[in-house]
């Protein structure tokens, strides 16, 4: 009687433990939600997303209006960089070889090089791109978030793919049309709500970098031009990171509203391809 | 298999074989740019191993205005902090793995899951954020004066200067990894099958002898890899570590409480410094290709357990 009694405590014990640790992990999550807000809600305007950082930096007003657009456009780049070739190369893992030695390598490496440091990659980009042009840019900055992505949609394009039931390839061989024909028309549209779920987590993951842009695009406090990409310019990210080291209150309340505002891409981002995720299951069960 | 003999025929006509190509072409441009990214940093940091060689790694003496690029404290500083996440994180990580996936409800586990989730999807550069307006303030005046005032003959805890020390960025450090040491336990929990669960139960077993007996033997090499994952994430982490590590190089101590540096820190915090100065510019690209090796090491480990233990694709 007694062994069991203990047994049953032993057992309460450890159910107890687990709930502590999950609460653990959720207070400081619901700290870090609940301060953001609370701090950066005052300055949130729509002129915080347009209007650059105040002349004088440490002036109250002004916005991360150069960040906003920064971001938008570095990460816009590192999309069309990354998922043109991201998906052609899930193509050749699912549908042409998937069993061959190329392709158990690209997944083997693919999935190394998701656990590769943005620093490492911005130090990579600053080598290649930088020191080549004698100048940080867009451009630079561009290129390091799609590298970062790459690795990202080649294995969630690939699990897209992968559920692509196989008798639509058959009906589509069978009807004699050809391979790529097939792979165009038939498996590529049907896999296409899985990857967008995967390039958009892609995106919300790049918009969220901060440590390779600073070795790349390095910032910049002034607006630059949309069409103008050849010097350096500032990320949403890379603004909140110099303002918030800043002594002064004015920059600080300035950095806490930049997280607000990457927080909420980001969230929103995510929810768009989790929606995504929950209707392509709905449909097709 | 029809399907793949199918393939061959198709692919003989010049169009297929030209997009077969392309998308193997594409798919090798993985390959070629990690092998890249390895050889021209490697070249641009040598200036910097050739100057100074072995010592690079071997000793403590980061002097950028001497020309001494010693980077031992930079490896420490990676090396200790990420420990140290990894004794707060894998606790708490398996322990809401287990909960998630053996004792909640499914709805709730699922629920419970999206929101750990969460906390990966959070920047690196809003954790360094709140961790120096609001963790820092918060540990200094209730955990670590405390314990820095009734455990000081610990040489672990001496009494401290600042709250941005090791001890601050394990901390930081140990919850951006519990998402991923977690989710990659859940999957590792959920993959043995629920006969073994139910064997144990009807012998008589409690849920946590359930677990012991079913679940954690069959679990142990996956919730390794989780583990070593998660290391490799935290040894990587750039911003929030130079928030609150300090930044200061040079220093080796078992003291947590200490103010110190780690790689990646110190290539963002030291960047702007190097602008001018090729060698210093080149012994950072360097510390860089040092921080590249050791994650490529942990994580190919990491992958190699996976795959080992049947769980590739």
């Amino acid at each position: 009687m007694s062994t069991l009694g203990r047994r049953h405590r032993r057992d309460r014990f450890m159910v107890g433990a687990m709930i502590v640790a999950v609460v653990v992990a959720i207070v400081p999550l619901g700290f870090i939600l609940a301060d953001v807000v609370v701090k950066g809600v005052g300055q949130l305007s729509a002129s915080f997303l347009t209007q650059p950082e105040p002349f004088v930096a440490t002036a109250a007003g002004g916005g991360f209006g150069a960040g906003v657009r920064g971001t938008i456009k570095m990460v816009t780049l590192g999309t069309i960089l990354a998922v043109p070739i991201g998906v052609m190369a899930a193509v050749y893992l699912s549908e042409y070889d998937p069993q061959g030695p190329l392709a158990a390598v690209v997944r083997f490496f693919a999935d190394v090089m998701t656990g590769v440091p943005s620093i490492f990659v911005g130090i990579f980009v600053f080598t290649a791109v930088v020191l080549a042009t004698h100048s940080f840019s867009s451009w630079a900055g561009g290129l390091s978030l799609g590298i970062l992505m790459l690795p990202v949609i080649v294995r969630t394009s690939e699990e897209a793919l992968r559920l692509v039931p196989q008798e639509l390839r058959e009906a589509s061989l069978a009807l004699g049309v050809r391979r790529w024909r097939t792979i165009v028309s038939v498996i590529l549209p049907t896999a296409l709500p899985g990857m967008t779920t995967g390039v958009l987590l892609a995106i919300a993951r790049a918009a969220g970098e901060t440590a390779p842009l600073l070795l790349t695009a390095f910032g910049n406090q002034l607006i630059v031009g949309w069409g103008s990409w050849n010097g350096p310019e500032a990320s949403l990210t890379l603004e909140i990171f110099t303002n918030s080291r800043s002594p002064f209150p004015a920059q600080q309340a300035r950095a806490w509203t930049g997280a607000l505002v990457l927080i909420l891409g980001i969230m929103i981002i995510s929810l768009v391809a989790r929606a995504l995720v929950a209707r392509r299951s709905r449909g097709s069960r | 298999m029809t399907v793949v003999s199918a393939g061959r025929l198709v692919s003989r006509r010049p169009a297929d074989a030209l997009f077969r190509f392309a998308t193997a072409a594409c798919a090798s441009i993985v390959l070629i740019l990690l092998a890249g990214m390895l050889i021209r940093t490697t070249w641009a940091a040598w200036p910097a191993f050739s100057h100074s060689g072995i010592s690079f790694v071997t000793s403590n003496n980061w002097n950028p205005n001497l020309n001494q690029f010693g980077g031992l404290s930079f490896i420490y500083g990676t090396l200790l902090t990420s420990i140290l996440a990894l004794v707060l994180a894998v606790p708490i990580s398996v322990l809401i793995a287990l909960f998630l996936t053996e004792i909640a409800p499914a709805r709730l586990g699922t629920a419970l899951g999206y929101v750990v989730d969460l906390l990966a999807a959070v920047p690196s550069v809003v954790y360094g954020l709140w961790g120096v307006f609001v963790l820092v303030p918060f540990l200094t005046n209730y955990v670590w004066q405390p314990l820095s005032n009734h455990l000081s003959f610990i040489p672990f805890f001496s009494p401290f200067a600042s709250g941005r020390n090791f001890a601050t960025a394990g901390v930081i450090l140990a919850l951006m990894i519990i998402p991923i040491i977690s989710a990659v336990s859940r999957e590792v929990f959920r993959t043995v099958p629920a006969d073994e669960r139910e064997s144990a139960l009807a012998l008589g077993a409690t849920r946590w002898e359930m677990i012991r007996l079913a679940v954690l033997p069959r679990s142990r090499q996956g919730v390794l890899a989780a583990v070593i994952l998660g290391f490799g994430r935290a040894v990587g982490e750039t911003i929030a570590v130079a928030y609150l590590i300090g930044g200061v190089p040079n220093k080796i101590t078992a003291d947590l409480f200490e103010q110190g540096s780690s790689i990646a820190a110190n290539i963002a915090l030291q960047f702007n410094e190097a602008a001018s100065l090729p060698l210093f510019k080149a012994a950072l690209i360097g510390l860089g290709v040092v921080l590249f090796a050791i994650t490529l090491l942990i994580n190919i480990g990491a992958r190699l357990i996976i795959r080992r233990g049947g769980r590739g694709a």
